[in-house]
C-alpha cells in the first residue's frame, strides 16, 4: 500500500514538474499582441495568413480574439501591439484620440443576411438590406442580434436606424439581442429559426448552419471595411514598435495583399484586399 | 485479552525515571474558583500535594473532579485564586506534567510514531528518541505493534500507548482522568500495573475513578470532592474506614446525589 | 442525436491519434490547473487552519466571507485579475495579460477559498478533539498546526480534489486573462468555447469528453489511494 501512494505521489509530481518547466511560450522574444475580432479569427484567415508572416520574419503574432469594442479596448489600455477590426468611425475615434499612429484599409468583405429557408418574412425577394429588415419587423419575425458593441452589432444597428426601425425597444419581442459572439448567435439563430446579419466569411465557415440560409445579399451598405493600427507608443511605451510596423508593413504590402486574396472558404474568394498603396 | 497483561517485570531504567531537574513539587492550589456559563463548578479550593504519596480524587458525578485536574495541570485557568508549583522555578511546570484521558487520544500515525512526536515536542534529540520509545514500548507490552497504525489497537492497547507516551517524556507528576473506566478487567489490571510502576520509579500520581476499589487498591490519600468543594483530604484506609464528613460517609454507601 | 454520437467518435479519433494539437492544449490546462491548485494549497491550509485555531475580532466575519468566496463567479475573477494586470492597471508593468502565469493567477485565486475553507473546517473539527491532550504535551495551536494537517490528509485530499475540480471546469477567468491564444493560452476549456462559437457541436462535445475523462482519471486514482490509506489510518 506504502508502494502505490509513493508511486501516485511521484507520478504527480513528475506531471506538475514537467508541465511547470514546459518552455513558456511567454519566453519566445520576438512576438506582437494582436486585438481582433472573433468573426476575423473564426473565418480561419489568422491560421492561413500569420505562418507566412512567421515563416519570412521569425515574428510570432499572438492574436487575441475579441468582440470590435473588446478589442479596441484592450488596444485602449495598452494591452496590445496592434488593432486589427473592421468598424471604421470606431478606428477613426481611435487614432483621433491619439490611441493610434496611423490607420491603414486592408481589406473587405460583406454581410448577409441570413434566415430560415422558409422565409416568412418574405426578405429574399427584396431589393436592399433596409427593405429587408422592414419586412422582418413588419412580419414580427426572430431576429437575433450580437447586441455586443461588435463591428457586426454596429453595422446591423445602423442598418436598422437606416430602415427607420428601432428594433430594440422593450415591446419587441421578436428581437433577441444574445450580448454574445457571432458564432454563439448564429447558434442561437439557428436553434430559434431566426434570421440575423453576419459577415460571409463566418457564415461560410459556420457549421451549426441548420435550417438556415442566406436570404439577402449584395446592398453596397452591407460592405464592411477592415482597418490596422499600430497602438501609439507616446500613450503605451512598452509598444512593440519596430515589430508591431513590421507586420502591418507586410500585411498592406503586395505580398501580404496577395495572401488575402488567395485565401478561400469552401473554394470561396472570403476577403478582398484592398490597402491603397502607398499610404 | 491476554496481550494486555503480559508486560516484563518493571526495572527502572534512565530512558523512564522522571528527569533529574529539581521537582517541580509541592502543589499548592489557594482559593481556587472556576465559573462557567455563569455558574461557578469550582468553589474556593484550597490544599496542598507534596511529594510522594499517590492521591485519588472522589467525589459524586458533576462534582467537579475532572475540572480540578485540569486546573492544576493548566489546561483551564481559575476565574479566581491561584495553582502554584512552588518548586518550579523559572521552569515551565506544564513541561514536567502529563495527563492520560478517559479515551486515548492517538494521532493518526503509527504508535512508534505517537510516541516520537510527544518527545519531539519536549526537545529530545532525533537520535535519543528511538531507544526511550523501545524501552516505553516494551514496558508497556506494546513492543510488538511499533509500526502499527495506532488507531488498530484494541482500547486497552491504546490507553497502555497513551501511558507509554506519557512515560517517555518522563513527568514529575502524572495526571489520570478515569483512565480505566472504559476498559475491561484484563486491560484495567495491565495500567493499573504500569502506573503503579511509574509511581514507584518516583513520578508524583494524581487521578481521578470512579472505581472505589480501584482507589482503595492504588492510592494513598484521598481529595473528597462534592459539588465543587474540597470536603476532606485525607490518608486512604481513614478515608474509607472514618471518613471526616457526612457527604463522604454517604457517597461511600452510595447515597450522595449531585 | 447525431452531434452527440459524433461527438463520441470525435473524441475517440483525437485521443487514439493523439493528436498533436490536443496534446498541446491538455498539457497546458493540466500544467495551469495543476500549479493554481498548488498556490491554493500553500495559501489556503495554513490560511484555513489559522482561522481555525485562533480566535479575534471579526473572526466570524471573515469566515463568513470566506465561504462566500467559494461561490466567485469566475468571470468576476478573470475581469478583476485583467484590470489588475493591464498595462494601465496596477501590474501592468509586469506584462503577465495573456500569458499562462496570470491564467494561473486567475484559478488561484478561484481555488484558495475552497481549501481554506475546508481546511478551516476540518482543523477546527480536529481540535476539538485534540486541544486538550496536544496543549497538555507542550504543543501551542500554532506549534501543532503541521500535526493536525497531516492528521486531517485525507479530508484534506477531499477539498484539493475539489479545488482542482473547479479550476479544471471553469473557463470565464482563464478566457479573459488569458485571452485563448492559439498555442500560448488555449486551454480545453477556452477551445471548446471556440468551437462552439464556430457552431463546431460535434468537436466542442468531443473536447468536453476528453475534459471530463482527464477529470475522471486523476480523481479514480486518488481515490483508490486514499481509500486504501484511509483504511490504515482511521
Amino acid at each position: 500500500m506504502f508502494k502505490l501512494k509513493t508511486l501516485f505521489i511521484a507520478a504527480l509530481l513528475a506531471l506538475s514538474l514537467g508541465t511547470a518547466t514546459a518552455p513558456d511560450a511567454q519566453a519566445a522574444d520576438k512576438y506582437i499582441t494582436v486585438a481582433s475580432t472573433t468573426s476575423t479569427a473564426n473565418s480561419g484567415l489568422f491560421d492561413f495568413l500569420l505562418p507566412k508572416f512567421s515563416a519570412k520574419t521569425g515574428i510570432e503574432v499572438r492574436v487575441v480574439a475579441v468582440g470590435t469594442g473588446k478589442a479596441i479596448k484592450l488596444a485602449r489600455n495598452g494591452d496590445a501591439d496592434v488593432l486589427f477590426v473592421h468598424h471604421k468611425p470606431s478606428e477613426q475615434k481611435f487614432i483621433a484620440d491619439g490611441m493610434g499612429v496611423k490607420r491603414f484599409d486592408v481589406m473587405y468583405n460583406d454581410f448577409v443576411m441570413v434566415g430560415p429557408k422558409s422565409d416568412p418574412a418574405g426578405v429574399k425577394g427584396a431589393k436592399t438590406a433596409a427593405d429587408g429588415l422592414k419586412k422582418i419587423a413588419a412580419s414580427k419575425s426572430p431576429f437575433a442580434s450580437r447586441g455586443d458593441n461588435s463591428g457586426t452589432n454596429k453595422k446591423e444597428l445602423e442598418l436598422w436606424k437606416g430602415a427607420g426601425i428601432d428594433p430594440t425597444g422593450a415591446g419587441n419581442k421578436w428581437y433577441s439581442a444574445t450580448g454574445s459572439g457571432m458564432g454563439a448567435t448564429l447558434n442561437v439563430a439557428s436553434g430559434m429559426n431566426a434570421y440575423s446579419l453576419t459577415d460571409r466569411a463566418t457564415w461560410l465557415k459556420f457549421k451549426n448552419k441548420g435550417d438556415l440560409e442566406i436570404v439577402l445579399e449584395g446592398d453596397p451598405v452591407l460592405f464592411n471595411q477592415y482597418g490596422i493600427i499600430l497602438v501609439n507608443p507616446k500613450k503605451h511605451p512598452h509598444v512593440k514598435v519596430d515589430l508591431g510596423q513590421t507586420f502591418i508593413d507586410w500585411v498592406i504590402s503586395k505580398e501580404g495583399q496577395g495572401l488575402i486574396n488567395e485565401y478561400k472558404i469552401l473554394g470561396n474568394q472570403a476577403f478582398f484586399a484592398n490597402a491603397q498603396p502607398g499610404s | 485479552m491476554n496481550r494486555d497483561i503480559a508486560m516484563s517485570a518493571p526495572s527502572a531504567t534512565a530512558a523512564t525515571t522522571p528527569a533529574t531537574a529539581p521537582s517541580i513539587l509541592p502543589l499548592r492550589v489557594e482559593n481556587v474558583s472556576f465559573d462557567a456559563g455563569g455558574k461557578r463548578l469550582i468553589n474556593d479550593m484550597s490544599f496542598t500535594l507534596e511529594a510522594g504519596p499517590r492521591t485519588v480524587i472522589l467525589g459524586p458525578n458533576g462534582a467537579g473532579k475532572s475540572l480540578t485536574l485540569r486546573l492544576c495541570h493548566g489546561l483551564l485557568t481559575p476565574s479566581a485564586g491561584r495553582v502554584m508549583w512552588q518548586g518550579a522555578g523559572k521552569q515551565d511546570p506544564m513541561r514536567r506534567q502529563a495527563m492520560v484521558f478517559q479515551r486515548p487520544v492517538l494521532l493518526r500515525r503509527t504508535v512508534a510514531q505517537n510516541i516520537d512526536y510527544a518527545l519531539k515536542l519536549h526537545g529530545v534529540p532525533r537520535a535519543a528518541r528511538g531507544p526511550i520509545i523501545e524501552d516505553v514500548l516494551s514496558r508497556t507490552g506494546l513492543a510488538q505493534f511499533a509500526k502499527s497504525p495506532a488507531r488498530h489497537l484494541s482500547g486497552g492497547e491504546q490507553q497502555k500507548l497513551s501511558l507509554a507516551r506519557a512515560w517517555a517524556t518522563k513527568p514529575q507528576v502524572l495526571f489520570l482522568d478515569e483512565p480505566t473506566a472504559s476498559l475491561d478487567p484484563a486491560a484495567t489490571h495491565a495500567v493499573e500495573n504500569i502506573i503503579d510502576t511509574m509511581h514507584t520509579e518516583g513520578t508524583r500520581i494524581i487521578m481521578t475513578t470512579h472505581d472505589l476499589g480501584q482507589a482503595r487498591r492504588h492510592a494513598d490519600e484521598v481529595l473528597f470532592i462534592n459539588k465543587g468543594r474540597l470536603m476532606e483530604k485525607t490518608p486512604i484506609e481513614d478515608f474509607f474506614n472514618a471518613p471526616e464528613t457526612g457527604e463522604a460517609a454517604a457517597f461511600l454507601k452510595g447515597e450522595l446525589r449531585w | 442525436m447525431t452531434d452527440i454520437s459524433q461527438a463520441f467518435v470525435t473524441a475517440l479519433h483525437l485521443l487514439v491519434a493523439f493528436d498533436a494539437n490536443l496534446v498541446e492544449i491538455v498539457g497546458l490546462s493540466l500544467r495551469v490547473s495543476l500549479s493554481a491548485v498548488a498556490l491554493a494549497v500553500l495559501v489556503g491550509l495554513p490560511l484555513g487552519a489559522w482561522l481555525a485555531l485562533f480566535k479575534f475580532p471579526g473572526r466570524d466575519a471573515i469566515i463568513v466571507f470566506l465561504n462566500a468566496l467559494m461561490g466567485l463567479p469566475p468571470v468576476v475573477v478573470g475581469l478583476v485579475v485583467y484590470l489588475m494586470l493591464s498595462r494601465s492597471g496596477p501590474l501592468g508593468v509586469l506584462g503577465l495579460l495573456f500569458t499562462p502565469t496570470a491564467m494561473i493567477v486567475a484559478q488561484a485565486i478561484l481555488v484558495t477559498p475552497i481549501v481554506a475553507a475546508l481546511t478551516r473546517q476540518v482543523v477546527a473539527d480536529l481540535w476539538v478533539e485534540y486541544s486538550e491532550q496536544m496543549r497538555s504535551m507542550g504543543a501551542s495551536p500554532l506549534g501543532a498546526i503541521p500535526a493536525l494537517l497531516y492528521d486531517a490528509r485525507f479530508t484534506l485530499v477531499t477539498a484539493v480534489l475539489a479545488g482542482f475540480g473547479r479550476a479544471s471546469a471553469e473557463v470565464g477567468a482563464v478566457m479573459i486573462v488569458g485571452g485563448n491564444i492559439d498555442h500560448v493560452t488555449r486551454m480545453m476549456t477556452t477551445a471548446i468555447a471556440l468551437e462552439v462559437s464556430k457552431g463546431d457541436l460535434a468537436l466542442a462535445l468531443g473536447l468536453g469528453i476528453v475534459l471530463i475523462t482527464l477529470s475522471l482519471i486523476i480523481n479514480a486514482a486518488t481515490h483508490t489511494v486514499k481509500v486504501r490509506a484511509e483504511a490504515v489510518w482511521t
